[in-house]
């Protein structure tokens, strides 16, 4: 039951892009066309996943055993970093086709702030869902979390581009051509995604 | 004008960049340690003035284990008890820190980090109706629940979740009093 | 002329938010108000200029391969500084900025700069760009915030002048993405007059 509740809520009431704020860069940036958004899409679904367990262990079992907690937001960054650069190299080396698809979106992601902070929230926020005691995530749970979040980053990703793709088509006033049409796009998209709130 | 490539230029160049960032960062954490911690401990210590009535001895930290959830308190000699107590309310985790007399009435309620809705639920932390009920409630006397769920408390305006919230928080506090309470005069 | 254009450049040619459109996590999110604005603005300008002075300086001995991670590092670890700093001396601020203070770290601003124009350029030239693509920063999420404000809670800074509740749409997120629209579209206008 936890389980549901925490992909309900990192899907669509929390959803990181349109309530976070979190990876509207890379958002912005690559979701002019539907096959682009889904590729990136994938790339940050499983780099997001990746990274949040790595990261979760390296604090577990290195950084708080030892006290060394004030170095989080500079030693996650390092191994998100080092962990994107061997995705690239292996998956070059192993599924040519995958990196094919994923390959030019995986540098762009060290940066994308989303990643961080899915790694950062997971280790430093308590959570709690449908009247449960108020407790740190476990490894199982806060994979759940991660990839849920980032399967709500895509769910978002893709809507928006699928209706970029129409506006592209619009006749808009030139003042407002490009992102300001974008963000008043995205504006709305999240009034509507507000109505998901409180039920969890 | 930059370095070659080498391998032997590259590790030397990460690990000098390396070192002195965390000579640095060692630095800044000795430096900033003790004000860090005085902050914090500010912060507790206002908000625990703000929870009981006046007390002069030194708040005395514990924690304990009230059904599934651990809770962490401050025993103030001759006040009371100010517990701290987390629920999820509508937005997320919303947690009070709770100020009990020896008497088992609770002397008032200060919200410690919320994420409700601003301008609704986000009342919780400054809506005076709200709030005053709290205080000196007697909890053997009165239920600590909305209106709507047969208690004695009147709910914010268009917030019932985050009121129920809220009312539950502080009856998880006064049971966390009660076991504490019992324990304690065990021990005298 | 001299070196000025430098600091004036961050304002409007180079406005890292309405031209560049870069760091746009922070200015959706934590513009609730004009203060809110102006302090992450203020934390991000901290960063910025003190990693574009070492890195202009550090930039002509760093190996072409290892630039990105030298750079990272550099950038995280005045973020930490900055996060310890204000975790001592502005608890307050530090505790409403949350998680956007270590997310500076992955600020395309402050990568950006640091690549486009640190490495490239002397010390005094970075640091002046620090400050002035930092101002700009700081400019432009304090308008946010304070429109946000404004529309949302009936208030300036903090000083209510409209009593009640407001538009409370605008304090939320929706608020922040329509705000930094139509901003743009103001922006754009003006731009396209000069």
């Amino acid at each position: 039951m936890e389980y549901f509740l925490i992909i309900v809520s990192a899907i669509f009431v929390n959803n990181i892009l349109l309530a976070q704020f979190l990876g509207i860069c890379p958002f912005l940036g690559v979701s002019s066309r539907l096959s682009t958004a889904t590729g990136m899409s994938g790339a940050v679904c499983f780099v997001i996943t990746l990274a949040t367990v790595v990261t979760y262990l390296l604090n577990q079992y290195v950084l708080v055993p030892l006290g060394l907690t004030f170095l989080q937001t500079i030693s996650f960054i390092l191994v998100i970093a080092a962990l994107v650069q061997m995705v690239e190299i292996i998956l070059k080396k192993i599924s040519p086709s995958l990196y094919q698809a994923l390959g030019i979106f995986l540098p762009l992601i060290t940066t994308n702030c989303a990643v961080l902070g899915v790694a950062i929230t997971v280790v430093t926020k308590d959570f709690a869902f449908g009247g449960a005691a108020p407790h740190m995530l476990n490894l199982g749970q806060a994979t759940v979390y991660a990839l849920a979040t980032s399967l709500g980053y895509g769910l978002a990703m893709c809507l928006f581009a699928g209706l970029r793709e129409h506006l592209a088509g619009c006749d808009v006033p030139k003042a407002f051509r490009g992102l300001p049409i974008a963000l008043i796009t995205v504006g709305i998209m999240a009034l509507a995604f507000l109505g998901f709130s409180g039920i969890v | 004008m930059a370095a070659a490539s080498t391998l032997k230029n590259m590790t030397l160049c990460l690990t000098l960049v390396c070192l002195i960032c965390a000579a640095v960062v060692g630095v800044a954490y000795a430096v900033t340690k003790e004000p860090i911690d005085a902050a914090a401990q500010a912060k507790t210590t206002a908000s625990i003035a703000r929870v009981l009535p006046e007390f002069t001895s030194t708040p005395q930290e514990g924690s304990i284990r009230v059904g599934q959830a651990d809770y962490k308190y401050y025993k103030v000699d001759g006040a009371g008890y100010a517990i701290i107590s987390s629920t999820s309310g509508f937005g997320g985790l919303l947690t009070l820190m709770v100020g009990v007399t020896g008497d088992g009435k609770v002397c008032n309620t200060t919200v410690l980090s919320h994420s409700e809705t601003p301008g609704l639920g986000a009342k919780c932390a400054t809506d005076e109706r709200f709030l005053s009920q709290f205080r000196g409630f007697d909890p053997a006397a009165k239920t600590l629940a909305v209106r709507k769920d047969g208690g004695d408390l009147d709910a914010i305006t268009a917030s019932t979740i985050t009121s129920r919230a809220y009312a539950l928080a502080v009856a998880n506090a006064v049971e966390v009093f009660n076991q504490l309470n019992k324990g304690g005069q065990g021990d005298e | 002329m001299s070196k000025w254009h430098f600091i004036t450049d961050g304002f409007v040619k180079n406005n890292p938010t309405f031209v560049l459109v870069l760091g746009m996590c922070p200015t959706l999110a934590t513009t609730t108000s004009a203060i809110n604005g102006l302090e992450m603005g203020l934390a991000t300008m901290f960063v910025l200029i003190l990693s574009n002075i070492v890195i202009s300086l550090i930039a002509p001995k760093v190996p072409d391969k290892v630039r990105i991670p030298v750079y990272i590092t550099v950038i995280a670890t005045f973020v930490t500084v900055l996060q310890l700093l204000m975790q001592a001396y502005t608890p307050a601020a530090y505790e409403t900025l949350g998680l956007f203070i270590p997310l500076i770290v992955v600020n395309c601003i402050v990568l950006g700069r640091a690549e486009g124009f640190a490495n490239k350029h002397g010390v005094g030239e970075s640091a002046l760009d620090g400050i002035g693509v930092g101002l700009g920063f700081t400019a432009s999420l304090t308008v946010i915030g304070l429109v946000r404000e404004i529309l949302g809670s009936g208030s300036a800074f903090g000083w209510k002048f409209i009593p009640g509740d407001g538009i409370l749409a605008f304090v939320m997120a929706p608020g922040a993405f329509l705000v930094l629209g139509f901003l743009m579209v103001l922006f754009n206008k003006y731009l396209a007059k000069k």
